[in-house]
């Protein structure tokens, strides 16, 4: 068989398909993970010695363990554990939630203790709240210096959803897996599959280039 | 009548014991120099005047309010009493002026404009009129001093805390910020100074306060404690300094 680049264009309504999901499952994932990330990073950055701990087992479960395992464990064992029932595709989000939200947590604890300590303290020492210091001095601080962080796990997140092929979430890769099944054309779809990534990834890039300039200014 | 007033103030780190059983009354319009060896608790003693470190025993009264008395009353204290640190703290992303106004506007919630017109005016103050649109980076250091004075100033406080203003600080650069400290002593500002300038001690200062392994081995006159020192560990102190 050899190869022919011109059956491309009719499976990429599918494939564009796929991409939307992995996107849906990315955003939705990324905008969880941001959440429960500045929540942890904030525990660990601040919180007390048990809401310190807390927050490192839930960090280091999640790092120690291959996000295959996580969803896999979701989809298939929590319902035998806890009888909740969920479908691939809240399983999926739930994973990059929980995955992402753990490596965001120690960029958001790194960049918030790589701040000047005397920052902190010139800000206490005017008689403002903690609150206040952190969302008007060391938050915008350490915002910066985490965009270059965040842009690689995001990446890394987006790429991760193409493990869910394993619960059979109808994101990219697995939508390349079925049309692949159906016509053995592997070079070029798995080759179109590639290049969407890479367009995803390029376009994420690009943004948060954009972001860190603007920030620069600040 | 005193603003300030350590009682039996104790200070651990851990097993270490930094200040010991401290008492001290500071009075309003008192230009107090703290000096000793390095870790003799001077810092410590200063910091703790703000809660920036928080006694371990005793108690401090600030303008009425002891430091212990719970978050909201310290944040009272610390609007009362201004800080100035050894590596100035301004906020890098913040223009001078912004930098000045930051208090007015965020501790005492005045308006933008507001807080602006008080910034400039001590901007004036310490001669940084011109730089004010000028990020902390694009200063000298001396400037960057001025700049943290006035933003101490900011807030209104009734008592000005300065941390070795001028030991991060090239020997050029130190006349400068020792001017502006030197023209608000003389304006009535009660100031406590932690700092090894022997000179601004003699010209400025209205109490000199030796310290010693977290005690206070000698309090007097500036005048008469650095040109004939009884204390025999204040002399060899101030052999080492001059």
């Amino acid at each position: 068989m050899s190869v022919d680049w011109s059956i491309i264009p009719q499976f990429l309504p599918q494939l564009f398909n796929g991409a939307k999901m992995t996107i849906y499952i990315t955003l939705v994932g990324l905008v969880g993970g941001m959440i429960i990330g500045i929540l942890a990073g904030l525990m660990r950055a601040y919180g007390s010695r048990l809401v310190n701990f807390i927050a490192l087992v839930y960090i280091e479960v999640i790092r120690g363990t291959p996000i295959v395992v996580q969803v896999m464990f979701l989809y298939f064992a929590l319902p035998v554990l806890a009888s909740v029932r969920i479908d691939p595709l809240s399983a999926a989000i739930i994973a990059i939630i929980i995955n992402a939200g753990a490596y965001i947590a120690e960029i958001v604890r790194g960049s918030l203790q790589s701040i000047s300590p005397g920052l902190r303290e010139a800000g206490l020492a005017m008689g403002l709240p903690r609150w206040k210091v952190l969302a008007l001095i060391v938050g915008p601080l350490a915002f910066r210096r985490m965009i270059p962080p965040l842009g690689n796990q995001f990446i890394v997140s987006l790429k991760d959803t193409s493990l869910f092929i394993v619960i059979g979430v109808g994101e990219l890769t697995r939508t390349g897996q079925e049309i692949m099944a159906s016509n053995f054309r592997a070079v070029e779809i798995w080759t179109a599959v590639a290049v969407i990534y890479l367009i995803l990834t390029g376009a994420l890039t690009l943004m948060l280039r954009v972001i860190e300039k603007r920030m620069r200014i600040l | 009548m005193s603003i300030i007033e350590f009682r039996q103030v104790s200070k651990h780190f851990g097993d270490l014991k930094v200040l010991d059983k401290v008492d001290l009354n500071i009075n309003q319009g008192e230009v107090v120099v703290l000096i000793g060896p390095s870790g003799s608790g001077k810092s410590t003693l200063l910091r703790c005047i703000n809660g920036l470190e928080m006694i371990t025993g005793g108690d401090l009264v600030v303008d009425g309010i002891s430091v212990l008395s719970g978050n909201v009353n310290l944040r009272e204290i610390r609007q009362e009493a201004g800080m100035v640190f050894q590596q100035f703290n301004l906020f890098p992303q913040l223009t001078a002026e912004d930098n000045v106004a930051f208090g007015p506007r965020h501790v005492r919630g005045l308006s933008r404009s507001e807080s602006l017109k008080i910034s400039h005016e001590l901007l004036e103050k310490v001669g940084l009129a011109d730089k004010k649109k000028h990020l902390p980076a694009e200063l000298s250091g001396g400037q960057q001093q001025r700049v943290a004075i006035a933003r101490a100033l900011a807030i209104k406080p009734k008592v000005m805390l300065f941390d070795e203003p001028t030991s991060a600080l090239d020997p050029e650069l130190r006349q400068e910020v020792l001017s502006v400290m030197q023209r608000l002593a003389e304006e009535g500002m009660t100031m406590v100074v932690v700092t090894h300038e022997m000179s601004f001690a003699r010209q400025v200062g209205s109490r000199l306060i030796f310290m010693e392994n977290g005690k206070i081995a000698v309090d007097g006159k500036p005048q008469e404690m650095l040109i004939n020192p009884s204390n025999p560990r204040l002399q060899d102190f101030l052999k080492h300094v001059e």
